[in-house]
C-alpha cells in the first residue's frame, strides 16, 4: 500500500489568471505556478492597457495634455489633474488663488472617498460578499452627481487648470455637499457593520498577506498599503502641499500589516476625507478661482517633480521642459505600479483565494499601472 | 356509473385527498372497463412523474425570480422590473434564451462525460423529490427508508460535478470539480449525523412517520434538536454550494468553477438543479425539524410551502450578507468543528432519548 502511495506522481501546474478574469480588476495577467490550491510563484504580466501616455505628452501642448491625465487613473481622475497642474504651476511659478486651492481640495477629497468606495466594493466582491458593492455604488453615485454639478463630467473631469480650476462651484454645491457628508458618515458605519467584525471576513483577512515594512519601503509601496504596515507616511502631512496644513485630520495606520489592516486604513481614510471636506466647506474663502495665464503656456526651460497623495499611493509628475509649448519629457509615477511589485512577494505560499484577497487589498487600478 | 365509492367527504382543499379521490375514481373506471389495475398504476406513475417535473420547474422558475427580487431589495434596488408585473416573466425569458442559445462543446472536452454530467446532477435532484411529503398524504412514495434514500440519491450530485469539471478539460473547472467533491463529501458527514438525532427521537426513517411524530408545535424537533437543526442548515448550505460555502463556483477565484465551459441548455440544467436542491434542502429541514406539513387551520400543503419558502428565504439572506470562506477554512470548519459538535449532539440525544 505504501509502495503504491509513494508512486503517485504530482507536479506543479501553471495557470493563467487573466487578462480576462473577474478579480484581476481589469487586464492584469498573472502567470501562476500552482501546487494544487497553493500559489508557489507568480509573474504579473502588465502592459495590456498601455497607451503610451508619456510619449503622447511629448506631442501635445501642456493644456492639451490635461484631459489625458484623466485617463491615467479614471477612478480618481481629480488627483491626476491636480498633480499635473501642480507640476506646471511649479515649473512656471504660477500662483493659485486660495479659493481655487479649497475647491481643489474639496474635489480631491470627495474623489478619494469615491475611489475608496470603488475599492471597498470590489474588494468585498473578491471575498464573495456581493451586497457591500451595491451599497458602495449607491453612495458613489451621489459623489458623481456632485462632480457633474460642478464640472459637467462624472468620471473624466478635466476640471483643473494651470493656476486654478475651470469653473467655480455652483451656489447649491456647498449645502448639497454638506448634506452628503452628513449622510455619508453613518453609511461608513453600515459598511463596517456588514464586514469589519464578520467572523468569515476576519478569517479571510486577519493575518493574510503580511507585508512587512522593510519590503514595502524597498519596493516603493506607498499610500494606504504602506500605512497598513504601521508607517505614518502621508504626503498631506509630511510634505503639505496645497492648503492641507490648514485642516485638522488624522493619518490612520495599521498594526499587523495584513489585509485587514489595509482594509481598516482605507475605511478610516474615508472618514478623515469626509472631515476634510467638512472643514473646507466651512472655511472656503471668496475670490477668484483662476490666475490668468497665457493662451499658449510656455514654461521656462527646466525640470520639475511634483508628488501628491493619491488614493493608491504617491502620484508624481516629472516634467522636463525645453521652453517650448510642449513638454520635452513627462514621466508619471503612480502608486499602483509600485504596489503591484510586492504582490508576488507577499502572496507566495498562500492559497489562490488569498491571492484574490491580497490583490484586492493592494487596490491596483490597471490603467494606472500601464499608463 | 360515475359514483365513487369510498369517497371521503373530508376537506377537499387537502391536495392529498384530491389525488386519492382521483385515483379511486380511476380505479372504479378501470374495474368497470375490465382493464387490469396494473395499467392504472403505471399510468399513475407517469402522471406523478410529470407532476413532479412540472412542480420542480415551476418552483425553480419562482425561486430564481425570488432570489433576484430578494437580492435586489437587500441591495437597495428593485431587481427585474421590466418583464411583466415586477418582472415575474424574467426567468421564463431567461429560460427561453438559454434554450435557444448555441450549445457549445469544447474541442478538447470528453464528449460523453461532458454530456452526461448535467444529466446526473439534474436527475439526482429530481429523484430526491419522490420522498418529500408535501402535505397530508401528498407523497409520491413513502419509503420506509425515506431519509436514507434522499441522502443517498443527493450524493450523486458530486459525481456529476466531478465529471463536469474533469470532462471540460479546463484547469479552472477541474479545480472547481475537485473543490466541490471534497466539500460535498466532507459536509455529508455532519449532515447525516445531524439527521440521525431526529431519527433516534422519532425511531423511524420514513418521512411521513417523522412528520406524524411532530403533531404539536412543542413536538417539533427544532426545539428538541436545536443544535442538530443548526448543523443541518450549515451543512446543507455547503451541500448545495451556496454562499458562504460557494467555493466550487467561486467567481472571483475560478471564474465559474465546474460549469465554466457549459452553455445553453446544459448550463440551464446545472442552474435548474442548483435551485431544485435549494428547495430540496429547505423541504427536508421543514420535514425533519419544523413539523413538516403540520399546522392549524390552513391546508397542510400550504403550511409546508410557507415553512419551506421561509427557510429558502433564510438561505438567500445568508447569500447576500456573507463573504466566502477559503477552501481550507471550509474543510477545517467541517472536520474540526461541525463533526465533533454533531457527534456530541448525537451522543447526548442517544443518552437522553
Amino acid at each position: 500500500m505504501n509502495q503504491e502511495i509513494s508512486e503517485i506522481y504530482t507536479e506543479e501546474f501553471f495557470v493563467n489568471m487573466g487578462p480576462q478574469h473577474p478579480s484581476t480588476h481589469g487586464v492584469l495577467r498573472l502567470l501562476l505556478k500552482m501546487d494544487g490550491e497553493v500559489v508557489l510563484d507568480m509573474v504579473p504580466h502588465v502592459g495590456y492597457l498601455h497607451r503610451s501616455m508619456e510619449k503622447i505628452a511629448e506631442n501635445r501642448t501642456y493644456y492639451q495634455y490635461i484631459p489625458y491625465t484623466d485617463r491615467i487613473d479614471y477612478v480618481s481622475a481629480m488627483f491626476c489633474n491636480q498633480a499635473f497642474c501642480m507640476a506646471m504651476e511649479k515649473l512656471a511659478n504660477v500662483p493659485v488663488p486660495e479659493r481655487a486651492e479649497y475647491i481643489r481640495i474639496i474635489m480631491v477629497e470627495l474623489n478619494r472617498i469615491a475611489s475608496h468606495l470603488i475599492w471597498l466594493g470590489t474588494f468585498s466582491l473578491d471575498l464573495g460578499a456581493i451586497t457591500p458593492f451595491l451599497y458602495c455604488f449607491r453612495e458613489r453615485e451621489k459623489i458623481l452627481d456632485l462632480f457633474e454639478m460642478v464640472c459637467g463630467q462624472r468620471m473624466t473631469f478635466n476640471y483643473m487648470r494651470v493656476g486654478g480650476v475651470s469653473r467655480d462651484i455652483t451656489p447649491e454645491f456647498v449645502p448639497m455637499t454638506k448634506e452628503f457628508v452628513n449622510y455619508f458618515l453613518p453609511r461608513v458605519d453600515e459598511y463596517e457593520d456588514i464586514l469589519t467584525q464578520n467572523p468569515i471576513f476576519l478569517s479571510r483577512t486577519k493575518g493574510v498577506g503580511l507585508l512587512d515594512q522593510k519590503t514595502a519601503i524597498e519596493n516603493g509601496v506607498t499610500g494606504p498599503s504602506l500605512r497598513g504596515t504601521g508607517l505614518k507616511w502621508d504626503l498631506r502631512k509630511d510634505e503639505p502641499y496645497s492648503v492641507y496644513d490648514k485642516f485638522n485630520f488624522d493619518i490612520p495606520t495599521g498594526e499587523n500589516s495584513d489585509v485587514w489592516d489595509r482594509y481598516m486604513v482605507r475605511i478610516q481614510e474615508m472618514r478623515e476625507s469626509a472631515k476634510i471636506v467638512q472643514q473646507a466647506l466651512e472655511k472656503i474663502p471668496e475670490g477668484p478661482i483662476k490666475t490668468k495665464t497665457a493662451a499658449v503656456f510656455k514654461p521656462p526651460a527646466g525640470e520639475v517633480y511634483v508628488r501628491i497623495e493619491a488614493p493608491r499611493g504617491e502620484m508624481g509628475f516629472y516634467i522636463v521642459s525645453d521652453g517650448s509649448p510642449k513638454p520635452y519629457r513627462v514621466k508619471i509615477r503612480t502608486g499602483s505600479f509600485s504596489n503591484l511589485t510586492v504582490l508576488p512577494i507577499i502572496s507566495r505560499g498562500w492559497k489562490i483565494a488569498d491571492l484574490v484577497a491580497i490583490f484586492g487589498s493592494l487596490d491596483v487600478v490597471l490603467p494606472e499601472v500601464d499608463r | 356509473m360515475w359514483s365513487c365509492r369510498r369517497l371521503t367527504g373530508e376537506n377537499m382543499l387537502e391536495l392529498g385527498q384530491l389525488f386519492k379521490n382521483i385515483y379511486l375514481w380511476g380505479e372504479n373506471l378501470f374495474t368497470q372497463w375490465g382493464i387490469p389495475l396494473f395499467w392504472l398504476e403505471l399510468l399513475g406513475m407517469l402522471v406523478v412523474a410529470v407532476i413532479i417535473l412540472a412542480f420542480m420547474s415551476l418552483s425553480v422558475l419562482f425561486l430564481v425570480w425570488w432570489e433576484r427580487k430578494v437580492s435586489g431589495h437587500m441591495q437597495s434596488r428593485f431587481g427585474p422590473m421590466r418583464t411583466g408585473w415586477h418582472g415575474w416573466l424574467q426567468t421564463i425569458i431567461d429560460a427561453i434564451k438559454l434554450i435557444l442559445k448555441e450549445d457549445t462543446t469544447p474541442e478538447t472536452a470528453d464528449k460523453i462525460g461532458f454530456l452526461i454530467a448535467p444529466i446526473i446532477v439534474f436527475v439526482s435532484a429530481f429523484m430526491a423529490y419522490i420522498c418529500i411529503p408535501f402535505g397530508k398524504g401528498l407523497i409520491v412514495k413513502d419509503l420506509n427508508i425515506g431519509i436514507l434514500y434522499i441522502l443517498a440519491i443527493t450524493t450523486f450530485t458530486v459525481i456529476g460535478l466531478l465529471t463536469a469539471g474533469w470532462c471540460s478539460n479546463n484547469k479552472f473547472s477541474v479545480l472547481g470539480g475537485f473543490r466541490s467533491a471534497a466539500q460535498i463529501i466532507s459536509y455529508e458527514v455532519p449532515l447525516t449525523l445531524s439527521i440521525l438525532g431526529v431519527v433516534i427521537l422519532s425511531q423511524t426513517l420514513s418521512m411521513q412517520s417523522i412528520v406524524n411524530s411532530q403533531k404539536h408545535i412543542w413536538e417539533w424537533y427544532i426545539f428538541r434538536q436545536p443544535v442538530g437543526f443548526l448543523i443541518y442548515i450549515v451543512a446543507a448550505i455547503a451541500e448545495i454550494n451556496r454562499v458562504p460555502f460557494d467555493i466550487p463556483e467561486a467567481e472571483q477565484e475560478l471564474v465559474a468553477g465546474f460549469n465554466i465551459e457549459y452553455s445553453g441548455m446544459k448550463f440551464a440544467m446545472f442552474f435548474f438543479a442548483e435551485f431544485a436542491n435549494l428547495f430540496l434542502v429547505s423541504a427536508i429541514a421543514t420535514t425533519l425539524f419544523l413539523g413538516g406539513w403540520n399546522g392549524p387551520i390552513l391546508p397542510s400543503w400550504i403550511w409546508f410551502f410557507i415553512k419551506s419558502f421561509f427557510l429558502v428565504f433564510v438561505i438567500m439572506w445568508f447569500k447576500w450578507t456573507f463573504p466566502r470562506l477559503r477552501v481550507d477554512q471550509l474543510m477545517g470548519f467541517a472536520w474540526k468543528f461541525l463533526l465533533p459538535l454533531a457527534f456530541i449532539n448525537l451522543i447526548l440525544t442517544g443518552l437522553l432519548a
